[in-house]
């Protein structure tokens, strides 16, 4: 195994002599898309006509199916199959696995006559068109008996119970630490459920081919799916074929398989056609996974100085009551300040609405929002820039195990975007700045997001033509994965990048773990860039050991890769002709990354800092974002404009995060109330004015061989905070139930007498 | 989506007729509203009468110094005329308020008047709703939704009108003007073509099934300034919490009932002298529901009528 120290010396990317690393390229498959013309998993070419299926959804919260009538839905027009649990074809129990290697297990549909969440499918549809699949429906009766069902998150934080294996994480004595302290906040801060609302829906097509099933669906995780799939058919993993090439949107929601697979899958078994199957827009909502609601109560304890003596954050959040998820909200906060007494957990609620599951940044997304207010109530009682406080109690080492930081620029996230922000400008008394009918005001808050290096491996292919593609079992969900592939690719053959190919979301390639955790560029990249080294290590040797090359005879270390040659001193050779000799199918080499030994000897993390500005309507309670600006340390970037996406996405759903986005569940029927993007409002447009976002200079030596970091789920983290905290600045109300809708904040300042 | 006919109208007598011989027909203009319900099989007919391509998207002068506007103008063009942006700019910024330039480009005069509420259990099929299904039941009372009625409401359904531009054209006096297919014109004040739902919130007006509407007739706008505010969750692209029109010494709320509200309160409150907050809680006495909207409505009206009388007066 290798340790961060193998990673130390130079290599083609560190170096970056075409200087393709950093360089803000397009979009690899954006004309594709931008032409409407990238096959999305509905879309694929089938070998034959397909036929539709469509998913009927259960209308209550919890109980059994008493009796399901299929016969009228049976004969209506185009209609070829009915399912429910009383006639679908035989699946595995759910969780089973034959094989105890597989990522995931049987996630069967239709399994039985249990309810156990508004939204679950109970009957499938499949007919000739979409159309008839759907107007089916109709003709479907179903008699629930419906039992209690555990619907209100807020009626049982009382009785939360502990995490299952988890216990507080307690460092000094908290409870001594926070009452012997001069200055304390005390406050609870609430987020709501929250949905991811992708635009691509959950979608498969399938067909099989003998008794190999082709599956193309929208998926983060190529082997997940493909191993979910295996264990609920029955069937060995090499009898499924997963590809997932364009992914319209995943941010976890899609880490896993839903019934679109499961049903696509075992319909085209059924009835020898290709089939298609996709989620409707309320099935998104009501039948993948959330980002559960979190209770977050802070209390910080610091002396007349600012410096933290105490600080706690104990979190309460809910999952299904028979699939548990924990939206670990305070463990970031064990590495971000330091206080000697600190006390950090979660404790959980288990209801009876669907699952509860991975939301970009789970933990951070909803955690910054509250402690990253608290630190603004703190510094606001000891009469404190909030920078100055977050310097104040800076950490040397990493607070929570003590553990020398591997880079951590936070203080200067802090600084330059301070300076560039112009935060000198911010009044810091509340509501003294006006613009017209509007109060003004500023606000920060820091991000702070882990980063993680997965095992994972990548194939390469030089041919004759002088193409190098990189296959990988990995995929892009959006993100730019195609893209930093294939910059890493060519700077590291030293090959320009027209002459690089990108092939991903296939199982049948040499696997990676997927999208998700912002681990996807990390790891599929540092396979991607080994693959690449094997490659020239192999290169090298044929280039020497060959009579017909001018560099036969020579020490294969020695040689270089540029522009498109294989190079030594004034010799070279191409690599096309390198390809050509080696045979047809030219050269072919795998390689792969895992994690180092001695990685977590370090404490690895990106950071940020983020401001806003907003104004509050005086009379409304509006708030409305009127600039935006961030400035984030997340080791060397591949790609400028790919990274600042991901950033300045990410701080944009923070704005939704901190004023519009928010589900709840009717207690009466237990479903969603927003069940369409008419009603779940996610930003647009006209909600980002000037937003924007900077990335320091940065390499992480202990990261991976590249000294790269992720950058999905940062620029989300504590982006909302900064928000609420302008909020304040500029009207005088704290607000700590998101997100700050106008009602909430006109019931405020009414109650100021505003 | 149900199958159904679809039938395209030559002229405005082939749409009446066609409109007359199938019951269960409804017309389509720029289906921006209708054929999503549609999808949502929230919306069931039979047969579509396609309006779309009739010549009825003009706008004119009207003798009395008014402006007509076809039923089929478009929302981004209505908006856009400079006769409306000088005379009635109430109009043009309810319109530009509303929805996004795409919809409004599609979206049509009579559309927009007719289009359905957007009460979140409305939109739900799977919820009981007597505007959907009569007799179902209002899951709106006792529901999530804070979207409902403070006037006019009745204990069947609470749901209110999602038409910015119908807000404008009630202060404005508008009327429509429709036609059936025995030939009968009928002219109707904006303010009152919607019905206030009482026993049967199903039926949203009293325009028959083959009643077309033809235009929107504005008269000469009232002396006074003109004030458009709406109230949104977010900047753009979504339904008013609550939106006023004032224009004059006349006021409208919208997103507060069934139909565009004139505050008829108020505006006696106004010309007996009343401060605009005394006008504003004039109107209020007679509303009904959560405090808080209530609270919205009053400080909105307040300023938009304080903000109305600071604006040049034309
Ligand atoms: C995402 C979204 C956001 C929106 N946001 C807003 C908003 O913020 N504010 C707002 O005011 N609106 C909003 N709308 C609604 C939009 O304004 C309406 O959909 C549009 O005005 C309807 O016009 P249309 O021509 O497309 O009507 P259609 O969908 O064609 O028809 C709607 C109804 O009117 C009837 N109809 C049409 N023409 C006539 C006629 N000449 N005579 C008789 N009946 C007729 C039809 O039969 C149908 O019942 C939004 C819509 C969408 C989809
Ligand atoms: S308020 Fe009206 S539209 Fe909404 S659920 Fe009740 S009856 Fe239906």
């Amino acid at each position: 195994m290798s340790t961060v120290r193998d990673w130390a010396a130079p290599n083609p990317i560190t170096e970056n002599r075409s200087g393709l690393i950093g360089k803000p390229v397009d979009r690899y498959e954006g004309r594709l898309k931008v032409t409407g013309t990238a096959p999305y998993a509905f879309e694929v070419e089938t070998p034959s006509a397909p036929l539709y299926g469509h998913i009927v959804s259960a209308t209550i919260a919890r109980g059994r199916i008493a009796g399901i009538d299929l016969s009228q839905a049976a004969s209506a027009p185009g209609v070829v199959l009915v399912w429910s649990h009383l006639n679908v074809p035989v699946q595995a129990q759910r969780g089973a696995k034959l094989n105890p290697r597989s990522q995931r297990g049987s996630n069967p549909a239709l399994g039985s006559d249990r309810v156990e969440h508004y939204g679950q499918s109970v009957a499938f549809i499949l007919a000739d068109t979409p159309e008839n699949a759907r107007a089916a429906e109709a003709r479907i009766r179903i008699t629930y008996e419906a039992s209690d069902a555990d619907l209100d998150f807020g009626s049982f934080i009382d009785s939360a119970g502990p995490v299952p294996g988890e216990e507080d994480a307690r460092i000094g004595d908290f409870e001594a630490g926070y009452s012997a302290s001069a200055v304390t906040v005390d406050a609870t801060w609430f987020s709501p459920l929250q949905n991811h609302a992708q635009m691509e829906p959950c979608a498969t097509t399938a067909w099989w081919e003998g008794d190999k099933v082709v599956v193309h669906t929208s998926i983060q995780m190529v082997k997940g799916g493909q191993h979910a799939l295996a264990e609920t058919l029955g069937i060995p993993s090499d009898r499924v074929r997963l590809l997932t090439r364009y992914i319209g949107g995943g941010f976890g929601g899609k880490g896993q398989s839903y019934d679109d697979l499961t049903l696509a899958a075992l319909a085209a078994r059924e009835s020898g056609r290709p089939v298609r199957v996709a989620y409707t827009r309320r099935q998104m909502f009501q039948a993948t996974v959330h980002r559960p609601a979190v209770q977050m109560r802070v209390r910080l304890g610091a002396d007349g100085t600012g410096r933290l003596n105490a600080m706690a954050l104990e979190a309460v959040t809910h999952c299904a009551r028979n699939s548990t998820f924990v939206e670990h909200a305070a463990e970031f906060a064990r590495n971000l300040y330091a206080a000697p007494h600190r006390l950090t957990g979660h404790r959980l609620v288990r209801l009876d609405i669907p699952h509860a599951g991975a939301m970009r940044a789970p933990g951070e997304a909803p955690g910054m929002l509250s402690l990253e207010c608290a630190m603004d109530e703190l510094a606001d009682r000891l009469g404190m820039d909030p920078i100055a406080l977050r310097i104040r109690n800076e950490p040397e080492v990493d607070p929570d195990n003590a553990k020398p930081f591997s880079i951590r620029q936070l203080v200067r996230c802090m600084q330059e975007g301070a300076q560039q922000f112009g935060w000198d400008r911010r009044n810091p008394t509340p509501g003294a700045v006006r613009d017209g009918r509007w109060y003004v005001g500023m606000g920060m808050a820091t991000a702070i997001r882990g980063n993680f290096l997965l095992p994972a491996k990548a194939g390469l292919r030089l041919t004759g033509d002088g193409l190098a593609t990189l296959t990988q079992g990995m995929t892009d969900i959006g993100t730019g994965t195609y893209t930093i592939l294939a910059q890493i690719t060519g700077e590291t053959l030293g090959l320009p990048l027209d002459q690089v190919r990108v092939e991903l979301g296939d199982s049948d390639m040499p696997p990676a773990p997927g999208s998700g955790g912002q681990f996807g560029a990390a790891t599929a990249g540092s396979a991607a860039f080994e693959t690449g080294m094997v490659m020239r290590r192999r290169l090298a040797e044929l280039a020497t050991s060959d009579p017909r090359s001018p560099l036969y005879g020579e020490d294969p270390l020695l040689m270089d890769f540029a522009n498109g040659n294989i190079v030594l001193g004034n010799r070279s050779e191409s690599l096309a002709t390198l390809a050509s000799r080696a045979g047809p199918e030219g050269v072919y080499v795998e390689g792969s990354i895992s994690p180092a030994a001695d990685a977590r000897d370090w404490s690895q993390h990106t950071y940020g800092a983020q401001f806003a500005e907003v104004g509050v309507d005086s009379v409304t309670g509006e708030v409305r974002l009127r600039r935006m600006f961030g400035v984030f340390a997340a080791g060397r970037i591949l790609n400028a404009k790919l990274a600042k996406s991901q950033i300045t996405g990410g701080m944009i759903w923070g704005v939704g995060a901190a004023l519009t986005e928010s589900n709840a569940v009717d207690p009466r029927y237990g479903s969603f109330l927003h069940q369409d993007l008419g009603g779940y409002l996610a930003p647009v447009h006209a909600d980002i004015v000037n937003l924007d976002a900077v990335l320091l200079d940065e390499a992480d030596d202990k990261a991976n061989p590249m000294g790269i970091k992720g950058v999905g789920e940062l620029g989300i983290c504590g982006s909302g905070a900064a928000i609420a905290n302008a909020v304040y600045n500029a009207c005088g109300v704290r607000l700590r139930d998101y997100p700050l809708t106008p009602d909430k904040v006109l019931a405020a300042l009414e109650a100021k007498g505003l | 989506m149900k199958p159904f006919a679809f039938e395209r109208a030559r002229n405005v007598d082939h749409a009446l007729s066609l409109a007359a011989a199938a019951p269960g027909a409804r017309f389509l203009a720029g289906g921006t509203n209708l054929l999503d319900l549609m999808k949502l099989e929230i919306e069931q007919p039979e047969t579509l009468i396609d309006v779309g391509r009739l010549p009825l998207a003009d706008i004119s002068e009207t003798a009395g110094g008014g402006l007509r506007i076809g039923a089929l103008a478009t929302n981004t063009v209505v908006a856009s005329d400079p006769r409306v942006r000088s005379r009635y700019p109430v109009l043009a910024r309810a319109i530009l308020s509303g929805a996004s330039v795409q919809l409004r480009n599609k979206a049509s005069m009579g559309g927009n008047l007719m289009q359905r509420t957007r009460c979140a259990y409305f939109m739900d099929p799977a919820k009981p709703c007597n505007k959907r299904l009569p007799g179902s039941g209002c899951s709106a009372m006792g529901g999530l939704s804070q979207a409902t009625a403070l006037f006019g409401a009745s204990e069947f359904c609470v749901a209110v009108s999602a038409s910015d531009m119908s807000v404008a054209l009630a202060v404005l006096d508008a009327e429509v003007e429709t036609v059936r297919a025995d030939g009968s014109v009928r002219r109707r004040p904006v303010e009152t073509l919607h019905r206030l739902p009482g026993d049967a919130p199903q039926v949203d007006t009293d325009l028959a099934p083959d009643e077309l509407i033809l235009a929107v007739e504005l008269p000469p706008p009232p002396s006074g300034g003109q004030v458009w505010r709406k109230v949104r969750a977010r900047a753009s692209y979504i339904g008013a919490l609550a939106s006023i029109a004032v224009a004059g010494d006349r006021v409208a709320l919208g997103a507060v009932a069934a139909r565009p509200w004139r505050a008829r309160a108020a505006e006696a409150a106004l010309a007996e002298g009343a401060a605009p907050r005394e006008a504003a809680e004039a109107e209020l006495v007679s509303a009904s529901g959560e405090d808080g909207r209530k609270t919205l409505v009053r400080r909105l009206a307040t300023d938009a009528i304080q903000e109305s009388r600071k604006g040049s007066r034309s």
